[in-house]
């Protein structure tokens, strides 16, 4: 029975899917403790988030890289979808380099883990996304060093399919934790 | 090369095999934890043989890793990962698993996770002792059980765990979806394949929000974050929801596979075809969906909002209608079939009769107004030792005695196989029958001494009837270990097909070599053709015969 769908299609989904509940888990009990909370607003001033908004727009730039370097390769432009890819492992870098920018500013200013809930809750879902984006840096080095050898689209559709679930984990992080610093004391 | 055929390999047999293995050696470490807090029960005070004096936090600790080890390193990889990477290929006539290397990273995660726990025991301050549920506040604070390395370990070895069993789960959907042989449409399917692939289902989309609170405790232990600590603004009640969020599914993800693999026994010791299969799928469908709707019955007395009850007792009464589906089609299977009492029959059988006492008995618990008294007491205990014990054991080695001759090319020895059968059933019942008395007189759960309470003495002789008629239990699993080990050398060769069964598996040799099939199978009927008139010599037709 020859099915419709690619295997590693397949594979790729039911993993993504698998990530969404385990995310999905840890979103809802942020927000169950976040509607109880209105005055964790306060502590939310105290991220940095200029740093994060010029994340946000690094990271959703790494997306746009990915579509172009899959979209090349598509066409058989190994080269240059060697360099987009490029683009995006960097912007991964960017990325890791400004978070642990911000942790170190907010340690040194006291805003641990153990400070409050919303401090646990801040670095445990940004750490677990950090440990996404250092995974999909590794599967696209992987995919990168072996584009110049040989094409593989599925390859690259594979992690790019990974990387987009990592960005849009973000998209959720972002206005949950920086952005509600405002609203929730009114 | 041997290294390669038998170890690092990616064939689904012997990453199957090597589950199974894994599984059945940490069923006796379950079990001698278990002799030693029965013992403890019994006699309490006494010095158990072969292990010594039991003080109350040894006490705690082996309570905690039983229920752990039966569950996740027992149950989950015999059952699912055992049989399922065994035979799932075989039963669609695929070559191997979807992702083979994927396969095989995902026995090898599994195995570090139980070197993870098994060092459990042997690290300062011992193994987890917060019971398998690991409820905070006790096991998130180190300072209050005393347990500090032994608390780590287990929730890596619990998160690992699972992780392996997602990548075996990606694997058995994803190879059902795709490397199915010519013909075999969804339902041609054998029930066991569709049964293993419900239950990946179900732990996939149920395990995702104890992961997240598994990284949550760990965060509460070693960054002394308060997620789940009042003191902190935390709730500990959080983590029941997101344990038994996922603890409710799981049990259905071990009795999916169960019901499976009775099914395919007993078509065949039946010779009838399934009675209402397509019914059977169905209900194991809506159960699955229902599965996800009733996990806060486990939290009845727990100080969650108590209007919760009425729409949980609803929804957990509503979950036993597929499951009566299920068991009226076995039965209606075995009515008026040729029955044939082998090893794996009885074995089966068992598994649906006892199943069904733990069924009936947890309608009880569902209900809120009968669970209040009933929580935490020893007819819990019984109640869910009458449902994991026969889908673990019974359904487990109906299993075994009846695919050993596929796996091996030899048939397990039948005396003593029913020899093991009737012991097993026997004693499992004199362990846990008393259980359900003891319980009901209000025994709570967890008691380190019951001599301590005076209310309990009357019924210390039941505790002492439990824990002879475990040691039996236990001693009688000798006789399936040396008839396992013996008929590897002294069986009587099996041909391919020594039970004259209709699934893909029996078309292959036993034991199958690399790639499974000589020719690629092409199926042309379902999968329970017995007793076919007209036929002589034989009343039955494979798959890949013509209609």
């Amino acid at each position: 029975m020859k099915s419709s769908v690619p295997i590693w299609r397949l594979g790729i989904w039911w993993f993504l899917g698998s990530e969404i509940v385990v995310f999905g888990g840890l979103i809802v009990c942020y927000l169950l403790y976040r509607f109880h909370h209105p005055e964790w607003a306060s502590e939310a001033a105290h991220t940095l988030t200029w740093v994060g908004a010029v994340n946000t727009v690094v990271l959703l730039t790494s997306s746009l890289t990915m579509i172009l370097a899959h979209h090349e390769v598509e066409h058989g432009n190994a080269r240059s979808g060697a360099t987009y890819l490029g683009l995006t492992i960097l912007a991964g870098i960017i990325f890791l380099l400004l978070k642990s920018y911000e942790y170190h500013h907010e340690i040194t200013e006291g805003f641990l883990p153990s400070r409050s809930l919303f401090w646990s809750f801040y670095f445990l879902m940004t750490a677990l996304h950090g440990l996404h984006i250092v995974g999909g840096l590794v599967a696209n080095v992987v995919v990168w060093s072996g584009l110049k050898r040989r094409f593989a689209t599925h390859r690259i559709e594979s992690v790019g399919l990974y990387w987009h679930f990592v960005d849009v984990v973000w998209i959720f992080l972002f206005p949950l934790l920086y952005l509600s610093a405002s609203g929730g004391m009114r | 090369m041997a290294l390669r055929k038998y170890i690092f390999s990616v064939d689904h047999k012997i990453v199957g095999m090597q589950y199974l293995c894994t599984g059945l050696v940490m069923a006796f470490v379950g079990g001698y934890l278990a002799y030693v807090f029965r013992h403890q029960l019994a006699w309490p005070n006494e010095p158990v043989p072969l292990f010594g004096m039991v003080g109350p936090d040894q006490y705690n600790a082996s309570v905690t890793m039983h229920g752990t080890i039966m569950v996740f390193w027992v149950a989950m990889p015999i059952l699912l990962s055992g049989f399922g990477n065994y035979l799932l290929p075989l039963m669609i006539g695929a070559p191997d698993m979807a992702f083979p290397r994927l396969n095989m990273m995902s026995f090898w995660t599994f195995f570090l996770s139980t070197l993870l726990l098994m060092s459990s025991f042997l690290v300062p301050g011992g193994a987890a002792s917060g019971g398998w549920t690991s409820y905070p506040p006790l096991a998130a604070s180190p300072g209050l059980s005393g347990v500090e390395w032994g608390g780590h370990l287990w929730i890596l070895a619990v998160a690992l765990e699972f992780a392996s069993m997602l990548m075996g789960g990606i694997n058995f959907l994803t190879t059902t979806l795709t490397m199915r042989a010519p013909g075999m449409t969804l339902f041609r399917m054998p029930i066991l394949v569709w049964m293993l692939n419900i239950a990946s289902l179900v732990f996939m989309f149920s395990v995702g929000p104890l992961i997240a609170g598994a990284f949550m405790l760990l965060a509460d232990r070693l960054f002394q974050t308060g997620f789940f600590l009042p003191q902190s603004g935390g709730d500990p009640l959080l983590f029941q929801h997101l344990f038994w969020f996922f603890g409710h599914p799981e049990v259905y993800v071990l009795l999916f596979p169960a019901l499976g693999i009775i099914a395919e026994v007993m078509t065949v010791f039946a010779r009838k075809p399934f009675f209402g299969y397509r019914p059977l799928i169905y209900a194991s469908l809506i159960a699955s969906v229902l599965s996800f709707l009733v996990w806060a019955h486990h939290q009845f007395i727990s100080g969650m909002d108590p209007r919760l009850a009425a729409p949980f007792s609803i929804t957990t009464i509503i979950i036993s209608v597929p499951f009566a589906v299920a068991i009226f089609s076995y039965i209606a299977t075995l009515w008026g079939g040729s029955i044939e009492l082998k090893t794996p029959m009885i074995f089966a059988l068992g598994m649906l009769a006892e199943f069904l006492v733990g069924g009936v008995t947890g309608i009880f618990n569902g209900s809120a107004a009968a669970d209040i008294y009933l929580h935490d007491t020893y007819f819990v205990v019984a109640h869910f030792h009458y449902t994991l014990f026969p889908v673990t054991f019974l359904a487990g080695f109906a299993g075994i005695y009846f695919w050993y001759p596929k796996w091996f090319g030899r048939l397990m020895n039948e005396t003593w196989g029913k020899i093991h059968a009737v012991l097993t059933i026997i004693s499992f019942n004199v362990t846990f029958l008393p259980l359900f008395a003891i319980g009901l007189v209000g025994h709570q759960r967890r008691i380190f001494d019951p001599s301590l309470f005076d209310y309990l003495q009357p019924f210390q002789h039941l505790h002492v009837i439990s824990t002879w008629g475990f040691i039996i239990l236990f001693l009688s699993q000798i006789i399936f270990v040396v008839n396992f080990i013996a008929s590897l050398c002294y069986g009587p060769i099996a041909t391919r097909n020594p039970w004259s069964a209709a699934t893909l598996e029996w078309l292959a040799p036993s034991p199958p070599g690399h790639g499974n099939f000589e020719e690629p199978p092409v199926v042309h009927r379902g999968p329970y053709d017995y007793s076919l008139p007209g036929l002589t010599g034989k009343d039955w037709k494979n798959q890949t015969e013509a209609v």
